[in-house]
């Protein structure tokens, strides 16, 4: 009987045979727990449930997307050690990690790393910087937001009780049929994998809806389109990707898992089922989804060199074309993920064509950050090493993607290490850096001190040399033949490179715990790390015109947008007439209330995932229902908005006027600093 | 570093009342303009998922693994009542938008609810047909044709299942809530969700069974 009300859950779901896991889940269970029990004595459950859980202020949201993205890196993190150490340790070997538990390892690794950090870290940053630059007060939808949030962290903590409940998938990052069909994949791997994604899949499309309507729709006065920050204009088209490719994913999806579920033929092998499809239609998204990780960072970069070179970001037009000419090509490219499974020599020669013409805007975004760069008063800080970091390295990536364009080369590399390597060089180096320089760039603008820049150096260069250490030699090994995914091999020629790989892990291991002990001391050292104007880097876009930490409503009163670089243009003309603009006429604001909506939705999220992975159908039941009311209590509210009263807006916005006259003073004693620099 | 930090030059507060429509550079727009282009990106999304499943069954319509082909299984009577009743129930949902216009409250109930019973028979000719076919071994697990046609009708079937909960949902906000503003824009949105669904089934109906019986 426990069988039927438990569904296919049982004690023998629990790995008691697998030491790792086991004990990898018994210290993760023990440190939650000890983290809730901290939480709950000193007591604040309170303020976490009205501050942060219930919050819809889409700056709040932006950095729990962060912090998720953070957490889930080392997740991702520690299943890369273990896959560069088990293969330092098969070289005529068996290593420590059986095949059936490294398969789990690399799938684990490839689909935390893109849906649960890569995706968090740059819808976070887009969260919390958008509204800023458009000098707005919130997104479009902000109750929605917080259950797009939500959603992305269901799916997150699904995948990770995957790690003590059953099995994660073995089927790669992509689940590819037949592999992934009941017959191949019994388990419940494949079914974790399934429901994590398609539950925060939705919340990353919902997400998506969010963004392009905010910056389509709700703009400063006077901020046309050719005066959006670039950072704008790329989250505008990482987001219309995400609008017109997630959809994709969730049918690709759903196929799949009616597949599994209830016998259908998409993808099988029997009953005129036809694999091709899957590798298509998943394509089709999982190519604009390299660009929806991607692009975010180039806005990063783009304003991070701008702002430490004191100069506008040369050719703002081109950048803006460029951004929208890889929007629109990535749709054209997927096939060159499958050259080799039989599409025929013309229709790769399109594809191949096509994946190289993407090189030209991308070189085009390079040069003008070059041009940026050059003549510029270079300020380098942590962001901007990152970013030259990033020049280097993703034009390295991007010249073995222009080889890997190439069918025939194609033929001989892909499904090998050089592939591996390839598209680790451009994550790595293309979408982590630009996280990471955003990360930092605007950690005081939300909390109001600044990252410690000396460990934040340390972890730069530990980073950027493990990146190399690890990944050079893979693209060694991959022409030397070595393919992916090996839990084992015998050749001597790859042993000395592998090696080195795992010693690059750990370099990078290093840069992770100085990024670690830079938060922990950063935030211990915060008193003398406040930043009272609100623009510690002398900064161009209106992000910067506000408070650190913003408040709620993000500006007093909305700016009035007369430029491109708006903020640049207020603070140059303040310093013309040497005094601040004058007081402005103080109104209440009204700010969309709390809802616990987004958690309480995501919470039957899980249920309803968990159960359905199991087959446990009255659970599935209770949780959809659960939704439904969820749904229906919302939509009951009849108060959506609190008013913020006047005197306590101009309460705030005085004392942040204050600093920053101080500071104009300041200015104005060392004016001749800003006289080389080119408006 | 040295930092030269000033504040905004101002301007009124042009977030609360919202200027006249569509002008990009007078500031954001006002709600009911947001909510609508939010509504109308979701159902692009919405229609690229349906994009999905249309192609697969584009591929998969001759994969028949020597079973019923879709000659054999679709009956045109039952189709054209189905469309009939559709079609039907978005004429009455327009002139629920009517009557919302309007503030009555009797007639968009009226309205409301043959747009849903309309509907709901829509559903249940779809469910009838479904069974039919399960009876007569033409069910979805029989071959790649009737798996991408089961779940290329069934998911526009769903999308109707989920409006008859909303619209249900809707009616009784508008009974116990009134014409209020938010409520008025959530109509809005439904009846464009609804609407949608039109769109969809025109193309299934064309491209599905127009294209299938002549085959």
């Amino acid at each position: 009987m426990e069988h039927d009300v438990f569904g296919k859950l049982t004690w023998d779901a629990i790995p008691f045979d697998q030491p790792i896991p086991l004990i990898t889940g018994a210290v993760v269970i023990v440190m939650l727990v000890g983290v809730l029990a901290w939480v709950a004595l000193k007591g604040y459950i309170p303020y976490l449930w009205q501050e942060w859980i219930t919050s819809v202020d889409h700056k709040r949201i932006g950095i729990m997307y962060c912090t998720l993205a953070l957490v889930m890196l080392l997740r991702g993190f520690s299943d890369a050690l273990m896959m560069r150490t088990q293969q330092a340790l098969a070289f005529r070997a068996p290593g420590y990690l059986p095949p059936e538990h490294y398969d789990q390892v690399f799938s684990a690794h490839g689909t935390i790393m893109i849906f649960f950090v890569a995706m968090p870290f740059v819808v976070g940053l887009m969260n919390f910087v958008v509204p800023l630059q458009l000098g707005v007060r919130d997104v479009a939808f902000p109750t929605l937001n917080s259950v797009s949030f939500w959603l992305t962290a269901a799916g997150a903590l699904l995948v990770n009780i995957s790690l003590v409940v059953g099995e994660f998938a073995r089927t790669g990052w992509l689940p590819f049929p037949p592999l992934s069909e009941l017959t191949y994949s019994p388990g419940v791997g494949v079914d974790y994998y399934l429901w994590s994604l398609q539950i925060s899949g939705i919340g990353t499309l919902m997400a998506g809806i969010n963004m392009v309507t905010t910056i389509l729709k709700m703009r400063a006065p006077g901020m046309s389109y050719t005066r959006m920050p670039v950072f704008c204009w790329t989250s505008l088209a990482s987001n219309l990707l995400i609008v017109v490719s997630f959809p994709i994913l969730t049918a690709t999806l759903a196929m799949l898992l009616l597949d599994r579920y209830v016998g259908f033929h998409f993808f099988t092998n029997e009953a005129g089922g036809n694999p091709m499809v899957f590798m298509n239609l998943i394509w089709a998204w999982g190519h604009p989804e390299v660009y929806i990780l991607v692009l975010p960072a180039f806005g990063v970069y783009s304003e991070v060199v701008s702002t430490f070179s004191g100069k506008p970001l040369f050719g703002y037009r081109s950048m803006v074309a460029a951004t929208m000419a890889i929007c629109l090509l990535s749709f054209l490219v997927w096939l060159h993920h499958f050259f080799t499974m039989g599409p025929g020599g013309d229709v790769n020669a399109f594809f191949g064509i096509m994946s190289m013409i993407i090189a030209i805007p991308t070189g085009v975004k390079l040069f003008n950050w070059l041009f940026t760069l050059y003549g510029g008063r270079i300020r380098f800080t942590s962001p901007m090493m990152w970013s030259v970091g990033f020049m280097v390295t993703f034009a390295i990536g991007g010249m073995t993607g222009v080889l890997l364009a190439v069918p025939p080369a194609d033929f001989v590399l892909h499904n090998s290490l050089f592939l591996v390597a390839h598209f680790h060089n451009v994550i790595i180096g293309g979408v982590l850096f630009g996280a990471f320089a955003g990360y930092t760039y605007w950690f005081p603008k939300a909390f109001g001190f600044s990252l410690d820049e000396r460990l934040g150096r340390c972890a730069f260069w530990c980073w950027l040399g493990g990146f190399y250490l690890t990944f050079m030699p893979l693209y060694v090994v991959g022409l030397l033949g070595m393919t992916r995914r090996m839990q084992h091999f015998d050749q001597p020629e790859w042993y000395p490179w592998i090696l080195a790989s795992g010693v690059g892990a750990l370099l990078i291991a290093v840069g992770i715990a100085f990024q670690v002990a830079q938060l922990t001391v950063s935030i211990r050292t915060r008193t003398r790390r406040t930043e009272p104007t609100g623009d510690p880097w002398d900064g161009r876009t209106l992000e910067w015109a506000t408070a650190s930490p913003p408040p709620s409503y993000n500006f007093a009163v909305l700016p009035n947008v007369e430029g491109l670089e708006a903020y640049w243009g207020m603070k140059e003309r303040a310093l013309e007439h040497l005094s601040l603009s004058a007081e402005p006429q103080y109104e209440a604001i009204e700010v969309p209330r709390n809802s616990p909506t987004g958690f309480i939705t995501a919470f039957f999220a899980v249920v309803t995932g968990f159960a359905l992975i199991w087959h446990i159908w009255w659970l599935v039941i209770l949780g959809l229902v659960g939704a439904y009311a969820t749904f229906v209590f919302f939509a009951w509210r009849d108060v959506a908005e609190t008013e913020i009263p006047a005197e306590e807006v101009a309460r705030q916005d005085r004392a942040n006027r204050a600093a920053r006259l101080l500071a104009l003073q300041a200015a104005k004693r060392d004016r001749p600093l800003r006289e080389g620099v080119p408006a | 570093m040295s930092s030269v930090a000033l504040p905004l030059d101002s301007v009124s507060d042009a977030g609360t009342g919202g200027p006249p429509h569509g002008h990009f550079t007078a500031g954001p727009a006002p709600k009911r303009i947001i909510v609508g282009y939010g509504f109308w990106v979701f159902l692009i999304s919405d229609i690229l998922m349906f994009s999905a499943f249309f192609a697969t069954y584009a591929v998969l319509a001759s994969a028949t693994a020597a079973g019923p082909s879709a000659r054999q299984i679709f009956d045109p009577n039952n189709v054209a009542i189905e469309t009939a009743c559709l079609l039907a129930s978005s004429f009455a949902c327009g002139m629920a938008s009517i009557a919302v216009g309007q503030r009555s409250q009797k007639w968009t109930q009226i309205a409301l609810l043959t747009t849903g019973l309309l509907g709901l028979v829509f559903l249940l000719l779809e469910l009838r047909e479904f069974s039919d076919l399960v009876a007569r071994g033409a069910g979805p697990t029989r071959s790649a044709f009737l798996t991408a046609f089961f779940t290329l009708v069934g998911c526009h079937g769903l999308h109707i299942t989920a409006g008859l909960l909303w619209l249900g949902t809707m009616m009784a906000q508008l009974y116990a809530k009134g014409f209020r503003q938010d409520i008025r824009h959530r109509y809005l949105c439904f009846s464009l969700f609804w609407h949608a669904l039109d769109i969809i089934w025109v193309a299934i109906f064309s491209l599905v069974y127009l294209v299938g019986i002549n085959l």
